[in-house]
């Protein structure tokens, strides 16, 4: 057990390629938490799909301990947070284990809107937030102005901005000592029964539910029974620890102290992040304030390409799940498709990511569909429903409204793109908020946007006319009734479910159009015309035919082309097994997610 | 059953018995290399200006064939290139010499060469039938000099005319023409003219082909830097135009691009259809014997140094057996008009849901035990839907 007054926990919060992980790197090195030897890049990030993309998805912790200029030695406990936006319900989960927050901005890019938008969470939450730049060591670096930037948003003096370069190791001494000055000790009460709170989870395959917990109040000692106050669940604790990033296992883990939970349990539904664990023997009366459940935000269906492998899609979805708490799916049905799961998202990535992880570790192949937002249909009885698959939406004479989830986004951008992203927010639908000038250089923009707009290659388009330098944030601001219709496709003259669409209805004929002729590029021709069509209801709005294929033979065959003849037939025969039968037309994978790309 | 003398002499090209008989035709291959120019679609080995080289690598060729296993007699000799008719009746005559030294060649023996129109003469036409040649196939390609020209060949449609002329009067007992369709820049108009032009010559055998973009030639290498390319609409139009005109001119479509009159199909290549054994000499040849199949380095001085040192000119060999040799079954019999017997993938084939398909397109249908192709231009599609029906079920 460590003294409270000794203990600081902290967060970082970053822009991805800000150079948080590197910068955890640093401190790990400059602590003695790992040698040299052992030294990989960005120890943090563990998984795969982390490390390719530059991103940090689970949260992760380490007990850092340091001798600070004044003798004394504390103990750092630094909780890694997600650095983007369709995380950020893991950020808020992070910062609530902890008492300060490092806001880290690149000293060349400047702040971006997701820093900006965590840095308002941790703000909200109670930390202390410090400001620091990273990179002052880069040529193009501009330390100034970007100090004067923070200072803009947090206060303070853009003197007292920290300078740092993760790279190099430059200034990481003063960093420490401004954390443990200036971020507040816990102030648990160690006679108060046990409350601690679980804000990460994982399943190790020979452990069970490993929970990352954060005592507030009392203790927690390897082998007592604990009670979980929310889902009322009891275990006995078979190991507490902390990670320095090795697992080290310990008695007791006291008020302040962060730490990992082993409790036997081998379902990790069993187990709820932002529960409140306290002692059997010695109960707390009230629980920490827990979290809410995330809310899926973007929904998609996903298939197997072998409908056999519709089990083994369920076992690696339910093992992901083990996981990533935020995944939620359902079984589905679509003709087209056959057997599939409906499953919620963050976000985008957050729905890349997981595919990529069902593909990559799993081994699945899958057809994704077209993702959709939640909509709330609002009958002529007034009874309300919401629906998660465009497919589910009723005929036109059962439906008063269709209510659509608005976003509140915010955008920071030099001011000279102002009026390119005018012209996007308005394409989107969306409305002006607010616009405040962050210097006279930049400026923060506000709108409301549906999300089904942001969904559709928003961030892109963003990112395209801003020549990349705008950053995006946004969070669910409501629902709003909008005039929405269902676009159908017909494929040889048959409604595919899983090509359907909300749209509003001035761009429905737009859209309808450009879907339409982007199936008939990525629809290969077949051995009959193939009219592609789509309708609202029973009107067709546009149409288009494959043409039937007429020619697939090579000219010639003699003695010596049979080989490679062969086997090129071969190569092509895998191309032909990645086709779905829909009906009695083949259609590639990648048509499913066609209307994603509609604006390309 | 056996090839016998009615098949070959008074039947149909597209008839199943001669079809499957074929099978047991024993023919070889010799390959000869050397061109004028290299054609920007072609690519076979060929060699341009090494004309100096050729006396050795008929030696060479000669050798290969002298160190062959005894096999039994030949039925046919094909010889192709590059342009056989490059060589003086002599030298190509002292390969078919060492070949029926080697092998014995049967009396009834097709032996055919390709001939460039440019090169014939009547000299050279009677010094080949004096040589043992029997059949010729002309690389006419097409009669409108536009079209000659963006194929870089060298002729000219009187070429043609006068070569078919010359090698009737030497003697030769079939004589075939070669045509390419859907070169870009020709038209409908034009591919039915040339069309009439070649039919107009009474030819015995007809060849029409689909112009392929190959990736390792100067045509690919243009279509790769988006230059034109062939219109497969287009020519699957131009393919339907030859086989109607053929049909009236009474040249019986036997294979995918083959036409012939009866008694004129080429014993060769239906043995080669019908997975019949054939031996390959010389550079970039392949053969087939025992179930293995051979091929032999590309490179003419790597052929003629490794021959002459006695190494042997193969380079890779590959073992056709069990799901393979189906496959290859399938294949090449389904090119054929007169189809292939079902067996094993036919009759998987037939009992899938891909299989329906093609059935209810009317693109394969069964005759009797035989699977026949009946839109051939989508005989690839029948065959990699056999294919993905993976291994023997």
């Amino acid at each position: 057990m460590t003294d409270q007054s000794r203990i600081r926990n902290f967060s970082i919060i970053a822009h991805i390629d800000h150079g948080k992980s590197t910068l955890a790197d640093r401190l790990l090195e400059r602590t003695g938490a790992i040698t040299e030897r052992e030294m990989r890049e960005q120890v943090l990030d563990t998984m795969d799909i982390e490390r390719e993309r530059g991103i940090t998805i689970k949260a992760n912790n380490v007990r850092l301990e340091y001798t600070a200029r004044d003798g004394a030695s504390y103990v750092l406990n630094l909780i890694d947070t997600p650095g983007h936006v369709d995380f950020s319900y893991e950020v808020s989960r992070s910062l609530a284990a902890c008492e300060g927050a490092l806001l880290l901005a690149d000293a060349a890019q400047g702040v971006q809107a997701q820093t900006l938008a965590n840095a308002y969470l941790a703000v909200e939450a109670g930390l202390e937030v410090i400001p620091a730049l990273n990179k002052v060591d880069l040529p193009a670096a501009d330390p100034e102005r970007v100090a004067e930037e923070l200072v803009g948003i947090l206060g303070g003096d853009p003197d007292e901005v920290l300078r740092l370069s993760a790279k190099t190791g430059l200034g990481v001494d003063d960093l420490f000592e401004k954390i443990i000055r200036e971020v507040p000790a816990p102030v648990g009460s160690v006679e108060a029964p046990l409350r601690a709170l679980v804000f990460d989870s994982y399943f190790d395959a020979y452990r069970g539910v490993v929970c990352y917990i954060r005592v507030v109040d009392g203790r927690i000692s390897a082998g007592e029974r604990l009670r979980f106050m929310a889902s009322g669940e009891e275990y006995n604790a078979n190991e507490v620890g902390f990670l320095t990033p090795r697992a080290v296992s310990v008695a007791t883990l006291g008020p302040g102290e962060v730490g990992y939970l082993i409790t036997g349990a081998k379902e990790i539904d069993r187990i709820k992040v932002g529960d409140t664990i306290t002692s059997v023997a010695y109960q707390a009366t009230a629980p920490l304030p827990g979290y809410s459940e995330p809310k899926s935000m973007v929904f998609s269906g996903l298939y197997p390409t072998d409908g056999d492998d519709f089990e083994r899609l369920r076992e690696a979805l339910d093992k992901l799940r083990l996981n990533d708490a935020s995944l939620h799916y359902e079984p589905e049905s679509s003709r087209a498709l056959g057997f599939g799961f409906r499953t919620g998202f963050l976000g985008l990535l957050h729905m890349e990511i997981v595919r990529e992880r069902l593909e990559r570790e799993y081994d699945l192949d899958l057809v994704a569909t077209a993702p959709s937002v939640a909509y709330r249909v609002v009958k002529p009885s007034g009874e309300a429903i919401e629906i998660h698959s465009p497919q589910d939406l009723p005929n036109p004479g059962e439906v008063a409204t269709v209510e659509e989830p608005y976003m509140r986004v915010m955008i920071i951008s030099p001011s000279e793109y102002i009026g390119a992203i005018m012209d996007l927010v308005t394409n989107a639908r969306g409305d002006m908020v607010n616009m405040t000038y962050l210097s006279p250089e930049r400026v923060e923009l506000v709108y409301h946007v549906p999300l089904a707009e942001v969904v559709f290659g928003f961030f892109d388009s963003l990112k395209s006319r801003t020549r990349g330098y705008a950053s995006m944030d946004y969070e669910i601001s409501g629902y709003r009734a909008s005039d929405l219709v269902k676009v159908d496709i017909l494929l040889n003259s048959v409604p595919v479910d899983a090509f359907s669409a909300v749209v509003h209805r001035d761009k429905a004929y737009e859209y309808g159009k450009k879907l339409v002729d982007k199936l008939r590029e990525l629809i290969p021709r077949q051995l009959f015309d193939v009219p592609i069509q789509a309708a609202i209801g029973s009107r067709i709005i546009a149409r288009e035919t494959v043409r039937a294929r007429r020619k697939d033979v090579l000219a010639k065959c003699y003695g010596g082309d049979i080989s490679r003849k062969r086997k090129l037939l071969e190569k092509q025969k895998e191309g032909k097994k990645r086709m779905k039968m829909v009906g009695s037309v083949e259609v590639p994978p990648e048509a499913f997610v066609a209307a994603l790309k509609v604006d390309d | 059953m056996p090839l016998s003398k009615s098949m070959t002499e008074t039947g149909r090209p597209d008839a199943p018995n001669l079809a499957d008989a074929a099978a047991h035709i024993r023919s070889a291959y010799v390959h000869i290399p050397f061109c004028a120019r290299w054609c920007p679609y072609c690519d076979f080995a060929v060699v341009e200006g090494r004309d100096d080289s050729t006396d050795r690598y008929v030696r060479a060729v000669v050798s290969e064939i002298e160190s062959e296993p005894a096999w039994g007699e030949l039925g046919a000799i094909f010889f192709g290139g590059g342009t056989p008719s490059r060589l003086a009746p002599p030298l190509l005559g002292s390969i078919v010499e060492a070949v029926a030294e080697r092998f014995g060649v049967a009396d009834t023996a097709e032996v055919t060469l390709e001939a460039n129109p440019e090169d014939w003469t009547e000299d050279l036409a009677s010094g080949l039938v004096a040589q043992g040649f029997t059949r010729v196939s002309f690389g006419a390609q097409s009669f409108d000099p536009v079209v000659l020209t963006a194929l870089g060949r060298a002729h000219t449609p009187d070429h043609i005319v006068r070569a078919v002329e010359a090698a009737r009067s030497a003697g030769f007992s079939s004589v075939s023409l070669d045509l390419i369709y859907g070169t870009p820049g020709e038209s409908m108009d034009s591919w039915a003219r040339t069309v009439e032009k070649a039919l107009g010559l009474e030819p015995d055998h007809l060849s029409a082909y689909a112009l392929t973009v190959e990736p390792a030639t100067p045509l690919g290498m243009q279509v790769r830097r988006g230059g034109a390319a062939p219109d497969p609409d287009l020519q699957a139009d131009m393919w339907e135009r030859a086989v109607a005109a053929a049909e009236s001119a009474c040249l019986v479509r036997y294979e995918v691009s083959n036409f012939a009159k009866p008694a004129h199909a080429c014993l060769y290549n239906l043995g080669v259809w019908a997975q019949g054994e054939y031996l390959g000499f010389g550079l970039g040849a392949h053969g087939f014997r025992d179930g293995v199949r051979r091929r032999n380095v590309k490179r003419l001085d790597t052929y003629v140094e490794r021959i002459e040192s006695g190494l042997g000119a193969v380079q890779g060999t590959e073992v056709i057996g069990g799901w393979a040799a189906e496959i290859e079954r399938l294949m090449l019999g389904l090119r054929r008009a007169a189809g292939v017997t079902s067996g094993a993938g036919g009759e998987a084939l037939m009992a899938s849901d891909s299989g329906k398909r093609l059935v209810d397109a009317g693109v394969v249908g069964l005759s009797g035990d035989r699977l026949v192709v009946t839109r051939p231009l989508l005989t690839d599609e029948v065959v990699r839907a056999v294919l993905a029906l993976g291994e023997y079920p």
